[in-house]
């Protein structure tokens, strides 16, 4: 199996024209840990890119350099055109707004509820003026996940289902161009997982995000991917479609469909 | 890793005889029990650095610091109060046959008033603090580390360390004196209490003698001390909270080396404040 450099197979590449992330030779240790080791990768406008890796092979720290919640070590991170690496605070918290972050543990904040949750980043980007306008936004994006009845329960009532949704709301709320998803699934059963899959891709209809999803779950992948990447050892791998992978003969990528 | 290896080697050296060397004892064994010691005093001093440097400038997080004041100071207030009765009934009645036996009865509330007031009040009511704040605000913020919940602030145009290092170690900072005056007056209170139990002396000569009695030299250091008991307790919660080790044994343990290490600077603030009202000549 060849790894490919760049994008061969995609149908989507003709309005695949923009890239919104752009990473080349991402280096990331920690100690003596080289957990990310020369990574590349291109996400595109309004496409769903799945990043699939084993437990530990370092996918939450790269989309936490993504984010700037990390310093690489080396490499190239362009966002939206910015260069993350070198952004200061102030800076790196407008590129922020425009991008979602979804936790893999959620992230929700446990002394407050679901309301407050949401407000949470309205308030602090100074972004709403308005009680209304909030109150109106909290709604809408209860109701995109279809939690509106919650507004005033505290995220430890909610099922792990539940709070996934309202972590997505809260990461909707600000109506991110891109959206990182930190393994959307994992941990629900098949059922939950499976409406937090249509939910993604009708969020990409609907929005026209692009989004970049950390998983190592197939059904996730099968249902969601428009393009995988496959990443080992602090690399890329391998690139190419869901379908394409999947009849590859390269061992350590059967690996993942089996 | 490397303390493991030196373990092992001084142990080989002692089993072939050579441990008799002393001075290489030393040499491999200061190291050993220094450097934990070092790190942590480091990364607490680190940490003190930061939260100078970085709290003191806009954006200000008013709210979150009220909130916090009301959490830190006013739920403690029923235990704090509890605690410091009984602290001064219980130690009036054990002084009591003591000063009768030397007829100086009459020199029981001045006595109690100056243990209370310049001792015992500020350094049992801040390890009480210690127990019950310091805990929580380790093991909160620990668990708001390995849940990302920190990380979802950072994300969210928040500095994670303004909003929540910095309210809570100024409201530890603010509100622990308030607690140690109140516990020192409840305790006084527990001890005019503890004195009628057996004698009777009125209320207005108890508190003539307690106030008789202290001068400026011993509320003022008392006073001045809190506030670093406070700071410590707050700086320690949230330093250990903040760099809690992923899993729920993480958090467990945040919230415990939160104590002891916030009740050992108790102490050791005590000594130095002493020390220093002694230098100073404030006694
Ligand atoms: N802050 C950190 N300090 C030290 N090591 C870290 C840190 N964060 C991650 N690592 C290490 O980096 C490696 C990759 O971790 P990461 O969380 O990215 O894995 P992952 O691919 O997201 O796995 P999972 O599927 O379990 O979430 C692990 O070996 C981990 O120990
Ligand atoms: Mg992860």
């Amino acid at each position: 199996m060849a790894i490919y450099p760049e994008i061969k197979t995609h149908r989507l590449k003709e309005h695949l024209s923009e890239e919104v992330v752009r990473i080349r030779g991402l280096k990331k240790s920690f100690g003596s840990n080289k957990v990310l080791d020369g990574f590349d990768l291109s996400l595109y406008r309004s496409e769903n890119l799945v990043v699939l890796g084993k437990s530990g092979s370092g996918k939450s720290v790269l989309i936490k350099c993504i984010i700037g919640l990390l310093e690489a070590d080396e490499g190239e991170i362009h966002v939206l055109g910015h260069s993350i690496p070198e952004l200061d605070h102030e800076e790196l918290d407008q590129i922020r707004v425009k991008l979602g972050f979804l936790f893999q543990s959620n992230a929700l904040y446990d002394s407050m509820t679901v309301r407050e949750n949401l407000e949470f980043p309205l308030r602090r980007h100074w972004i709403v003026v308005t009680q209304d306008q909030v109150d109106q936004m909290v709604r809408e994006a209860l109701e995109n996940v279809g939690l509106g009845h919650t507004l005033d329960m505290m995220p430890i009532e909610l099922s792990g289902g539940m709070r996934k949704r309202i972590a997505l709301a809260r990461t909707l709320i600000l109506r991110p161009e891109i959206i990182l998803y930190d393994e959307p699934t994992t941990g629900l059963d098949p059922i939950t997982a499976g409406e937090i899959n249509e939910l993604m891709v009708s969020i990409r209809e609907r929005y026209k995000t692009s989004s970049l999803i950390i998983s190592h779950d197939m059904k996730c992948v099968r249902e969601t991917a428009d393009r995988v990447v496959i990443l080992i050892d602090g690399k890329c791998y391998a690139e190419d479609s869901y379908d394409g992978l999947s009849r590859s003969k390269d061992k350590k990528i059967r690996d993942f469909f089996e | 890793m490397t303390t493991v290896i030196r373990e092992y080697d001084l142990l080989q050296q002692i089993n072939q005889g050579k441990g008799t060397d002393l001075i290489k004892i030393i040499k491999l064994n200061i190291p050993l029990k220094v450097r934990p010691f070092l790190e942590e005093a480091g990364g607490l001093a680190g940490f003190t650095g930061k939260f100078f440097a970085e709290g003191f400038r806009p954006r200000y997080e008013f709210q979150e610091f009220i909130r916090q004041c009301f959490i830190i100071g006013y739920k403690s207030l029923p235990l704090v109060g509890l605690t410091g009765f009984i602290m001064g009934l219980v130690l009036t009645m054990q002084l009591r046959p003591n000063l009768v036996q030397y007829g100086l009865e009459s020199a029981l509330p001045g006595m109690v008033g100056i243990a209370i007031v310049r001792e015992i009040g500020p350094v049992i009511t801040a390890l009480i603090f210690a127990g019950k704040i310091g805990s929580s605000i380790g093991a909160e913020l620990g668990s708001m580390k390995v849940t990302e919940q920190i990380d979802a602030m950072e994300v969210s145009g928040t500095n994670p360390f303004k909003y929540l290092v910095f309210t809570r170690v100024l409201a530890t900072t603010l509100m622990l004196p308030i607690l140690v005056i109140l516990s020192d007056a409840i305790s006084l209170y527990g001890s005019y209490i503890g004195i009628n139990i057996r004698g009777a002396t009125s209320f207005g000569f108890y508190w003539d003698e307690v106030f008789r009695n202290l001068t400026f030299g011993d509320v003022m250091p008392a006073f001045v001390k809190t506030y670093f008991f406070g700071f410590a307790i707050g700086l320690v919660g949230c330093h250990k909270g903040y760099h809690s080790n992923k899993g729920t044994e993480g958090v467990g343990r945040s919230a415990n080396s939160a104590v002891v290490l916030s009740s050992i600077l108790v102490f050791l603030i005590d000594l130095i404040s002493v020390q220093i009202t002694d230098l100073m000549g404030l006694n």
